[in-house]
């Protein structure tokens, strides 16, 4: 008898112990994970006029798209065009699918960069040399001419 | 031998732990009618640890800075999963903590178990309770709120009034000329990284004198003590202390879910003060009778100041009452500590009452004593 009562007795205290156990830890683990936040849901940005010195300088410029970041390259094609003097415009995610660092492009190599790794992709965004296990993603690139002032860059997802 | 039996065999060994298990094993708490006072230590400690823990849980996605710190706790507690349950237990432990604190400061300064060998014991209570004021004062500001921005420049402005240093400890408190991100950054890390390396070691010091001393018998009870036979601390004690902690979590969940802490508006440094404007409750009797401080000047000292250093005093006084009143142990000796203890309660309860124009600080110390009377009787020990 007494050893039934102590059993009994025994467990209350264990499922009270553990329901109050679950009932701390359950809303610490939500509290932890972090909460959904809503982002940007721009389809296309403004990346500034085609004679951002940055631009011409460096040969490509990296702008915000929503939370994500962008690199607009300039590639000198040699043939002249309707939009600009003999320049082709790309644009590519630019974070690196290696390991998530920001590439840059490097005009001497006409190629896009990662310098973290030494990852390299071609003027496609494809994965070309080094670790990087996929192409970058590509944007749209579009020239808008406006009268009276340089054309602007309008980069929308692809 | 069980598998578990194996294990906590292996750790005494390795740990050595065998003289302390042994110490503790035979560890007895004495019997009497004012045993009631000895958990009041403890459900301080158990305050303490729920604001590490839910502390730390805050700092996860509290950002310290001006432009983000209100937009951050806002964020806490409407969008993360339970954040508003977080930061509403972190508020209210706060306040209990500091109101046990005071009580288990109050029951063994009347109980006189501060007198010889207890001295240290006493001395590094009473710098806890400072650091845990201090904790309270440099927590409020953190959610960057109206409320918590005047109280601010209210409290340090108040150390302005102290002759030769005061201007540079504004400074020094408010990480510039002004109230703003500076102070806020300054705040932060004093409470989250300053303060608690400092608890750590006082308390660490503290729970250790407690446990080399034992529990002091009050000169009243003495004779009682002898009479009854002591409590074994394991698990006759340590049992009756869980059930404290065990009650402390039932009514601290219970206000941090029924009345979650507000957060008020964010702080605007061109918007005039409220028309009330606060600092927490166990400020209030400071505040109140700075209010009653009329403008003026003696001996270029601002009138203000008088009052700042009587409390500043008292304070001191307070860290070193084992060597003011000097009764042995034992003795019955050291009335006129009873009695300053008394006035000072009085005054602390009648200024705080004033000034918030309401009888309910004078309901909470009584309810306070109900509760107690209960708790006493709940852990009571009948003689068999």
């Amino acid at each position: 008898m007494d050893r039934v009562r102590r059993q009994i007795l025994n467990w209350f205290l264990g499922t009270t112990a553990g329901a109050l156990a679950v009932s701390v830890l359950y809303p610490v683990a939500r509290f932890v994970s972090p909460p959904d936040v809503p982002e940007s849901t721009a389809r296309e940005v403004d990346a500034g006029p085609v004679n951002d010195p940055e631009l011409l300088e460096n040969g490509y410029k990296i702008v915000r798209f929503g939370q994500e970041p962008v690199i607009v390259v300039a590639v000198a094609t040699g043939v002249g065009n309707a939009t600009g003097a003999g320049t082709d415009y790309r644009a590519f995610a630019a974070t690196c699918t290696h390991l998530d660092c920001i590439v840059e492009y490097r005009q001497a190599e006409r190629a896009i960069w990662c310098n973290c790794h030494d990852g390299v992709y071609d003027l496609n965004g494809k994965n070309v040399a080094g670790p990087p296990p996929r192409p970058l993603q590509p944007y749209q690139v579009h020239v808008v001419e406006r009268s009276g002032q340089p054309a602007n860059l309008v980069i929308s997802k692809a | 031998m069980s598998n578990l039996a194996k294990a906590r065999d292996w750790m005494v060994h390795r740990l050595h732990l065998a003289p302390m298990l042994d110490k503790l094993s035979h560890k007895e708490v004495p019997v009497h009618r004012y045993g009631v006072f000895y958990y009041l230590g403890g459900i301080t400690l158990f305050f303490f640890l729920v604001q590490v823990g839910t502390g730390i849980l805050l700092m996860l996605y509290y950002r310290p800075s001006a432009g983000e710190a209100y937009e951050s706790v806002e964020f806490i507690v409407t969008t993360v999963p339970f954040g508003w349950l977080i930061r509403s237990l972190h508020s209210w432990s706060a306040n209990l903590m500091v109101y046990f604190a005071f009580l288990h400061l109050a029951s063994v300064y009347f109980l006189k178990a501060y007198r010889k060998p207890r001295e240290l014991t006493w001395v590094t209570g009473t710098l806890l309770f400072f650091v845990v004021l201090g904790f309270g004062f440099s927590g409020y500001l953190l959610p960057w709120n109206q409320l918590a921005f005047f109280a601010t420049k209210v409290g340090t402005d108040i150390a302005g009034a102290v002759p030769l240093v005061g201007e540079w400890m504004v400074r020094f408190l408010r990480g510039g000329e002004r109230v703003g991100g500076g102070t806020l950054s300054r705040f932060y890390g004093w409470h989250v990284a300053i303060l608690p390396a400092v608890t750590t070691v006082i308390l660490g010091l503290h729970l250790l004198l407690v446990q080399v001393h034992g529990m002091s018998v009050p000169p009243a009870a003495e004779d009682e003590a002898k009479r009854r036979r002591p409590m074994r601390f394991l698990p006759h004690f340590a049992l009756r202390d869980l059930f404290g902690w065990v009650l402390a979590l039932g009514v601290l969940a219970a206000l941090a879910a029924l009345f979650p802490w507000e957060l008020g508006e964010k702080a605007d440094a061109f918007a005039p003060a409220y028309k009330d404007i606060k600092p927490e409750w166990y400020f209030m009797f400071m505040f109140q009778t700075l209010k009653l401080v009329p403008g003026g000047e003696i001996f270029g000292m601002e009138y203000e100041a008088i009052p700042i250093l009587l409390f500043a005093l008292g304070g001191l006084a307070m860290v070193l009452v084992p060597f003011l009143d000097r009764g042995g142990p034992g003795s019955r000796s050291g009335p006129i500590a009873t009695w300053v203890g008394v006035a000072a309660v009085v005054y602390m309860v009648a200024l705080t009452a004033w000034g918030y124009h309401s009888w309910v600080p004078v309901w909470i110390v009584l309810g306070t004593a109900v509760l107690l009377a209960l708790l006493a009787l709940a852990t009571r020990r009948v003689e068999r």
